[in-house]
């Protein structure tokens, strides 16, 4: 199932819906790299509330995202970890070092605000 | 001694070949002499017996009354037992023995002990009464022996399962009491540890404090672990875990109150601490917390 990437803004947002699989994983990865500068946005989030389980590879393919977004000239911030989902990940040792992340959207989004904050 | 070892097994293996294999009485019968012997030398062998527990320095935590109350009913249920060959009964009596004497800090040795000093002397005084007729005293042995060590298997085992249950319910208890996950301001929650974490209990704390992070929409938590006396590396990197779980949650953690000696272990062993954020004391923690979250805590007044 692809994942829609929305436009909010000077953000954009990707909400994912449910377990997706490696394929859907990366055509995210490919549109919001493809979106980010298309669409001039500041800031992404990915929105992983819908995820139960977080394996390995969608694990890293979120950290290859946000690498590759702060390449692009963007900031990216994961919302929504499960406190389940969570635990299991640093058992596994998968803790997205060096990616933002925040509790919910609207975290997300306070995150976001307040680091573009004095450049408006 | 193996010849009647081996005899006795074939007597509670076969209890009713024995007539065939040439005895004069059964096994039941023996049982019966020896039980009316013991009721009548009650009083004598049961002094005895104490004697030898106080001798023996047994149940030193006891009164000399207290030690001879029990003895007494032991030795009653003991005799029981060897009657009705029913240890239903003594079991029971072990475990509300069991329960009685725990708190009072008496050990398996001592309960192992005490029953088989009584063993012991109610096989001296069969010794003693029928050392005259040795096949006769043979047969009694036989009879004797398979039923005592029963007894004292099913006391000892009872003693045991009654100090594991304590012991388990003190574990509940622990568990229960563990820690909770308190708010201190908006969006700041702090977590004292006391006490010895194990992983059990670490990964607990763990799935508490997540869960607390995304009810209380925590931004900041203060981890403060002055209560704990020590760490090991399992601990450490469960710390370490803990710490990174809530940052995947969007907190921030501030461990606080490392003791000299943690801190000596946890470089000596070589955990990763690069991803902790450490403050000395909890209210240097808490401090820290609010500027992080933007507070700025001024007196309105001189204090009074």
């Amino acid at each position: 199932m692809e994942v829609p990437i929305l436009k909010q803004g000077e953000y954009l947002i990707a909400t994912f819906q449910a377990a997706l699989s490696d394929a859907d994983l990366n055509q995210l990865r490919s549109g919001l790299v493809q979106q980010v500068v298309k669409l001039r946005s500041r800031g992404v989030i990915v929105d992983v509330t819908a995820m139960d389980v977080m394996d390995s590879f969608a694990s890293r393919t979120l950290r290859e995202i946000a690498h590759m977004i702060r390449l692009r000239g963007a900031v990216t911030v994961i919302v929504g970890i499960q406190p389940e989902v969570a635990f299991a990940m640093v058992q596994l040792g998968l803790t997205l070092e060096d990616v933002a992340t925040a509790l919910d959207l609207e975290e997300g989004l306070a995150y976001l605000n307040q680091k573009f904050k004095n450049t408006h | 001694m193996t010849k009647r070892n081996e005899t006795a097994r074939e007597t509670m293996a076969l209890p009713n070949q024995n007539v065939e294999l040439g005895r004069s009485e059964a096994p039941s019968e023996l049982l019966r002499e020896l039980v009316a012997h013991l009721r009548q030398n009650r009083t004598q062998l049961r002094e005895e017996w104490v004697v030898r527990i106080t001798e023996t320095r047994l149940l030193t935590a006891m009164t000399k009354e207290e030690i001879f109350a029990e003895a007494t009913s032991v030795y009653d249920s003991y005799v029981e037992a060897l009657e009705t060959e029913a240890f239903e009964a003594l079991q029971a009596y072990a475990r509300n023995l069991s329960e009685r004497i725990i708190p009072r800090g008496v050990e398996t040795h001592e309960v192992v002990g005490i029953v088989l000093l009584l063993r012991d002397v109610l096989a001296r005084s069969l010794f003693a009464k029928y050392q005259t007729d040795f096949k006769k005293l043979n047969r009694i042995l036989d009879a004797y022996e398979p039923a005592a060590n029963r007894i004292a298997n099913t006391v000892a085992v009872g003693f045991v399962q009654e100090r594991e249950r304590v012991i388990r319910q003190q574990q509940e208890a622990i568990r229960e009491l563990s820690t909770p996950v308190l708010q201190v301001r908006e969006r700041l929650l702090i977590l004292p540890i006391i006490g010895v974490i194990d992983p059990q209990r670490a990964r607990q704390l763990t799935e508490q404090l997540l869960r607390g992070i995304r009810t209380n929409r925590a931004k900041v938590v203060v981890i403060d672990i002055t209560g704990v006396a020590a760490m090991d590396l399992t601990v450490a990197n469960n710390l370490v875990q803990t710490v990174e779980a809530s940052r995947l949650l969007g907190a921030t953690v501030i461990v606080t109150g490392l003791s000299p000696e943690i801190a000596q272990t946890l470089v000596t062993i070589g955990v990763d601490l690069g991803k902790m954020n450490t403050v000395g004391d909890l209210q240097g923690g808490i401090e820290q917390a609010e500027r992080l979250l933007g507070y700025k805590v001024a007196a309105l007044a001189e204090p009074q």
